[in-house]
């Protein structure tokens, strides 16, 4: 599989990328591929630009004093690293390129079911995304990535009414993807594929899709609230018109907690794809890390009290959302075990792929640990708002989420554009990743288990040993995103072409040609086997 | 473009396929409106637990003549629209158009009236903010009821608002003949939306004008 592609890999003559050229071709299509390619530009270009605040906020922390910015400065810093990161680039990030790319493929589908509102949810997204860019040129926003009242509906005096907009219009595009999934999966699937034939990518997708269309509409109602309030004077969360600050708060979380299993599923989906196809081996329990999917959407919107444990919450409330928040880690912790079970006397092959899903279930193991820590009552006391918290999410959304994000680019790249990514570069920037990465984001639990909190531009001098070496470890984690980036563009020109399966995956995307033809199957496909027959002959030895 | 349209799109096996994923999805659609309103429900139903004294008051206030009308009004559309689509699957294109047409002016007719009864709300300094007045108890927290009903009452009078633009293009296709018994997706579809519409309604009228007056 390492050797090189045989010579018969040419490049189909035509396909959905050579089908047509010129910009109206890609402004007005329909087709799932290119508006996943659409997607992937312009969340590119959202991530460099949430890095540069990034950039702004370790190198105010290289420093005790609070030097390089006024503090004002650096509250816009966070929060606008914060709203572009989570909103614009790790919610839409798998679900809208590599989800829509593949789900219709993998379901044996010529397109989603709604291929017009598909091509509508990128307008929506794009809309969204020039006010915040709006908000962001305009001065700024500070109130934090979560909007708290009554800092936000009545204090603040920064852009917010723009980026709530903008947060807003960028909900419905998420609801539309999620949308759309749910409807194609029940019903465009290629006949003889039954929903437990169906591959684990599209499960988590369901259950990602299911978040998507339940608590996006919640927290739109909970922005529209405020901005009204900031319009309109009405006052439902403005403690001096009567109103009540925490029910933000409780409605803000409701959605925002399923939101961090927005960011995480997809990605757990790509890792089940990456663990089989690199083991050589069946998922080992197929069933439970399915359903884990699905209890985990489920379960996740029964814990959000558990970001307010401080916020004047009942302590008996407090209790119960500890106890739920604990549950949580239980199908978590299921895909983890079946994760290793599968590769465990797998033959292993550590393609650059594989790097990212060993580096993946690595972290978000640590990430997902570190919230139990969070979600006792009392070690939260001490913990909230603290770096903690701030390692905490950053283990799971960027330790987890974007490695497999990174994972499955690689591994689809060959489908996406035909041509293989150059191995070693690969391996060698996974790796800088994963080292720059703990370097950067470990300290920060030392450092809010020491009691620094987060979201001030200046600390006392004996933290910031630790907040070197997290600075350190932030520059080396740029170089690791800048190399893919630059390697990825170059193949699309010069990688030699990767044949329709150069991974010998198993999957209904890989048994067309790379890049797909526009309705992606020559003619629809018939479903025989369950996922992942890696050893077709292997159940029959066991026997 | 507007033949195709009217026929089978590429990405299905069959009309059956088409229609039964067009409804679907506007099913899927209306559970995201529950999530959106549910948000304001449940906020409403916990304030109005805590402060109740206040927020009948505030009910107290509300007009319940223009408010019963404006139900009665709604209920009837629901009719004409349930006729609209009914019309539709039986190919009779005149009388959907007529159905449509009704609906969209029973739609017209809530709205004017909402119109009216949020202009007396102003005049009486019902409007949350600073020329807020209100003679009772708690008017801190009679203002809180007031958010809510300008929120809640605001939001679904947008979706009626769209639900009368959706049925005015459906009426210009419904002319051009785009519609037949095979195919009317588009009817059908813009119809649940007008009942889901409605039934928010049904759900908005006794929480925010009846509260006191139970028993
Ligand atoms: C294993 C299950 C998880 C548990 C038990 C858990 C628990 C917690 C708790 C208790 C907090 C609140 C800490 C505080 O503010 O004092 C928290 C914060 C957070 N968690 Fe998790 N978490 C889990 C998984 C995740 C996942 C999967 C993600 C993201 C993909 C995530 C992202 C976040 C974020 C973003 C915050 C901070 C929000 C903020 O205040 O800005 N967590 N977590
Ligand atoms: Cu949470």
């Amino acid at each position: 599989m390492n050797a090189a592609p045989p010579a018969a890999n040419a490049m189909p003559k035509v396909h959905y990328l050579n089908v047509d050229y010129g910009i109206r071709s890609w402004l007005f299509t329909i087709d799932h591929k290119r508006i996943a390619l659409l997607y992937l530009g312009s969340i590119t270009l959202f991530f460099v630009l949430g890095g540069l605040f990034a950039t702004a906020i370790r190198l105010e922390l290289l420093t005790p004093a609070g030097d390089l910015f006024e503090s004002e400065t650096y509250n816009k810093m966070f929060t606008m690293h914060g709203v572009v990161m989570i909103f614009f680039f790790l919610i839409p990030s798998i679900p809208a390129t590599l989800g829509n790319f593949l789900v219709p493929m993998m379901i044996g589908a010529r397109d989603l079911a709604f291929p017009r509102i598909n091509l509508l949810s990128w307008y929506i997204y794009t809309l969204g995304g020039l006010f915040t860019l709006f908000a962001i040129l305009s001065g700024g926003v500070d109130t934090g990535w979560t909007f708290y009242t009554p800092y936000s509906s009545t204090y603040s005096n920064t852009n917010v009414m723009a980026t709530a907009v903008g947060v807003f219009i960028l909900g419905f595009s998420s609801i539309l993807t999620g949308f759309n999934f749910i409807i194609t999966i029940h019903k465009m699937r290629a006949p003889g594929l039954t929903w437990f034939r169906l591959p684990l990518f599209i499960w988590a997708h369901y259950a990602t899709s299911v978040i998507m269309i339940l608590g996006t509409p919640v927290v739109a109602i909970a922005i529209a609230l405020v901005g009204l309030e900031r319009l309109f004077h009405i006052g439902i969360f403005n403690p001096a018109l009567g109103g009540d600050p925490v029910l933000f708060q409780h409605l803000f979380w409701f959605y925002s907690h399923p939101a961090v299993y927005i960011m995480i599923l997809p990605s757990m989906g790509v890792i089940s794809e990456i663990v089989c196809c690199f083991s050589r081996k069946k998922i080992f329990g197929y069933s439970f890390v399915a359903f884990s999917s699905i209890a985990i959407a489920l379960l996740g919107f029964l814990v959000w009290g558990h970001h307010m444990f401080v916020s004047s919450q009942s302590m008996y409330a407090g209790m119960v959302f500890s106890i739920l928040s604990f549950l949580v880690a239980i199908p978590s912790a299921v895909k983890v075990f079946n994760w290793t079970a599968t590769m465990y006397k797998g033959s292993v092959m550590y393609n650059a792929p594989m790097l990212y899903a060993m580096g993946f279930i690595g972290l978000f193991t640590m990430g997902g640990l570190t919230g139990l820590f969070l979600s006792t009552l009392a070690t939260d006391v001490h913990l909230h708002d603290t770096y903690f918290v701030v390692a905490h999410f950053h283990y799971i959304m960027v330790g987890g989420a974007l490695m497999g994000y990174l994972g499955g680019i690689h591994f689809w790249w060959p489908k996406i554009s035909g041509r293989l990514y150059p191995e070693a570069w690969a391996r060698f920037s996974a790796l800088i990743i994963f080292v720059g990465f703990n370097l950067t984001f470990f300290p920060q639990f030392i450092l809010g288990y020491l009691g620094m909190p987060r979201r001030y531009h200046a600390y006392p001098p004996e933290f910031q040993v630790l907040n070197v070496m997290s600075t350190a470890g932030a520059s080396i984690l740029a170089v690791g995103y800048a190399i893919p980036l630059i390697y990825l563009f170059w193949s699309l020109r010069y990688g030699p072409a990767a044949g329709p399966n150069p991974w010998q995956a198993k999957g209904l995307e890989w048994q067309t040609s790379s890049p797909p033809p526009t309705h992606n199957f020559p003619e629809t496909p018939v479903v025989t086997e369950e996922a992942y027959e890696y050893y077709p002959g292997a159940e029959a030895e066991r026997v | 473009m507007s033949d195709q349209a009217t026929t089978l799109a590429p990405q299905f096996e069959g009309l059956a396929q088409q229609k039964e994923s067009a409804i679907f999805g506007m099913w899927v659609f209306l559970v995201t409106e529950v999530m959106f309103f549910g948000g304001m429900f449940a906020g409403y139903t916990a304030y109005r637990y805590r402060f109740h004294e206040a927020f009948t008051a505030g009910s107290d206030h509300l007009n319940l003549l223009l408010g019963g009308v404006n139900t009665a009004v709604l209920i009837l559309s629901s009719f004409t629209m349930a006729m609209a689509v009914h019309s539709a699957q039986l190919n009779r294109r005149r009388a959907l158009i007529v159905f449509l047409v009704l609906t969209m002016l029973l739609g017209s007719t809530f709205l004017g009236i909402k119109a009216v009864e949020y202009s007396h709300k102003f005049h009486e300094h019902l409007l949350p903010g600073p020329a807020f007045q209100f003679e009772g108890a708690d008017p801190q927290h009679a203002q809180l009821f007031f958010s809510f009903y300008f929120a809640m009452t605001g939001f679904h009078a947008l979706h009626m608002v769209i639900g009368v633009a959706l049925l005015a293009i459906m009426t210009w296709f419904a002319w051009r003949g785009r519609f037949s018994a095979e195919y009317y997706n588009p009817i059908e579809v813009s119809g649940l939306y007008w009942h889901f519409v409605d039934i928010v309604w049904i759900f908005l009228f006794p929480l925010l004008y009846l509260v006191g007056h139970h028993g």
